[in-house]
């Protein structure tokens, strides 16, 4: 749809989309930041990626493999 | 409109101002017409308002820009890793590869998860859709797409249903069934239609609505049952390639990113854009929400990824090294959002510490661009798709 637009069509679209962008409300980044920071330390926890998985719940680890005795 | 140097190959009288004269033939609105170059330049500025020119709405536009980052600017007062030094170092990281699940025949473009944490469903270029058991490696279902490059598929909420879609312009769903034998291809139901190809497709949270997004630079949100359209996003101004839902079942929002360098951040219920993010130096490849739903991540053409936050309204972290060059393909967090996965041209996945912006490990493996990475729904592993015809399944 973009492509069939005129160059004067896409300016106008990007100018009224600018404008109502300018008008949005914004938090600053220190209260943002730190929110983040914090709910990922309560998940992190649970997180198998980071904590680990111990190998005997692991559905992904290894099967077989031959034992020499 | 077509520029001026235009062979004429008609001569006469011009169907507006009636003089002799060598004339364009062109069109409007499908109907051939014949004006001479005179009349083809006056239409051409009747669209504008007296007083703009193409000049002046650019001017006007770039003074906006400035504008905006300005108000964006005023609330920048601390970087991203300079609040994440509180918090704890990440230990040594180990992962491998676990499973390899060979049988395209050719690059693998596109994965998704079931919600049942262990099918997968993959496309690829050969047109072939599979769907495989992640645990045993078995392929429980296969469908031949009567085009070649699948670039888009996902696994439906409920896990009875597939969506796939690429050069065939079309998002198809087929529904899956426990039958073996039953040939899936008879039960296609066609939903979306673009008139470019189909770059990504999501079911939204229930198996009944699907979002696309297409190279003819728009998006939209389909109902399953009827196959209508229900909205549609118009903003991007250049293929857009890749699109991710909110994760709360209750967000209404989405994003997109494309060719234009834009991440677009838009409402599904109303089809505005509600924010855009210009930071970018080349196509957006990939963009993915935070699990919080407060920012996304984004990975690019131009060998970085970046973290951008929705409710500051700007970037705050890239994820970049100098020895990175090759365009980064997909991204996915891990559960948690402290570990962001990236797939690169250069074959690698590159594991990122989302708050303090370091690079946590690299894994090597595929032996050709990775094109898809997707953590695993319960976040024990995660999925990656690589032109080497091959996923590998890493935890």
């Amino acid at each position: 749809m973009a492509r069939d637009m005129s160059d004067k069509d896409i300016l106008k679209m990007e100018l009224e989309q600018l404008q109502k962008e300018v008008k949005t409300t914004r938090e600053p980044v220190s209260k943002t930041a730190k929110e983040m920071c914090e709910w990922v330390e309560t998940k992190s926890a649970e997180d198998p990626l980071i904590k680990g998985v111990p190998e005997d719940k692991n559905p992904f680890k290894e099967k077989g493999g031959c034992i020499i005795t | 409109m077509c520029d001026q140097t235009f062979l004429a190959a008609t001569f006469g009288p011009c169907d507006n101002c009636s003089a002799n004269r060598p004339l364009m033939n062109i069109y409007l609105k499908n109907e051939p017409i014949n004006y001479c170059s005179l009349c083809v330049e006056l239409m051409a500025c009747q669209g504008l308002a007296p007083g703009e020119t193409l000049a002046s709405l650019k001017t006007e536009s770039e003074n906006l820009k400035v504008k905006l980052e300005e108000e964006r600017a005023k609330l920048h007062d601390v970087e991203l890793h300079q609040v994440a030094e509180k918090v704890e170092a990440l230990g040594q990281f180990v992962m491998k590869t676990r499973r390899t699940l060979k049988g395209h025949g050719n690059k693998v473009l596109c994965t998704d998860w079931c919600r049942d944490k262990r099918r997968i469903v993959s496309s690829s270029q050969d047109g072939k859709v599979i769907v495989w058991d992640a645990y045993t490696t078995n392929k429980e279902h296969a469908v031949t797409m009567p085009c070649t490059w699948v670039m888009a598929c996902a696994y439906a909420p409920s896990g009875c249903a597939i969506a796939c879609g690429g050069l065939d312009n079309k998002c198809s769903v087929y529904p899956l069934s426990l039958d073996k034998n039953e040939n899936l291809a008879a039960k296609k139901k066609s939903v979306a239609m673009h008139t470019n190809y189909l770059s990504a497709c999501s079911f939204t949270n229930s198996d009944m609505q699907i979002l696309t997004s297409s190279g003819d630079g728009t998006c939209a949100l389909w109902d399953v049952e009827s196959g209508q359209l229900l909205q549609s996003f118009h903003g991007h101004t250049a293929d857009v390639l890749t699109l991710d839902l909110g994760p709360s079942e209750t967000s209404n929002i989405f994003i997109s990113g494309g060719c234009d360098k834009k991440a677009n951040v838009w409402d599904m219920r109303s089809g505005q854009n509600i924010q855009s993010f210009e930071t970018h130096d080349s196509d957006i490849n990939a963009v993915k929400f935070y699990p919080s739903g407060d920012a996304f991540a984004s990975g690019s053409d131009d060998a970085t990824c970046r973290l951008f936050d929705l409710r500051a309204d700007r970037e705050v972290a890239i994820y970049s090294k100098e020895s990175i060059i090759f365009g980064a393909s997909s991204v996915d967090f891990s559960l948690s959002g402290r570990l962001l996965f990236a797939g690169y041209n250069d074959y690698t996945i590159n594991v990122w510490d989302v708050l303090k912006g370091t690079r946590v490990a690299i894994l090597f493996g595929h032996e050709n661009r990775v094109s898809t990475v997707r953590v695993s729904p319960d976040g024990t592993a995660f999925c990656s798709g690589s032109w080497d015809n091959t996923l590998r399944i890493w935890a």
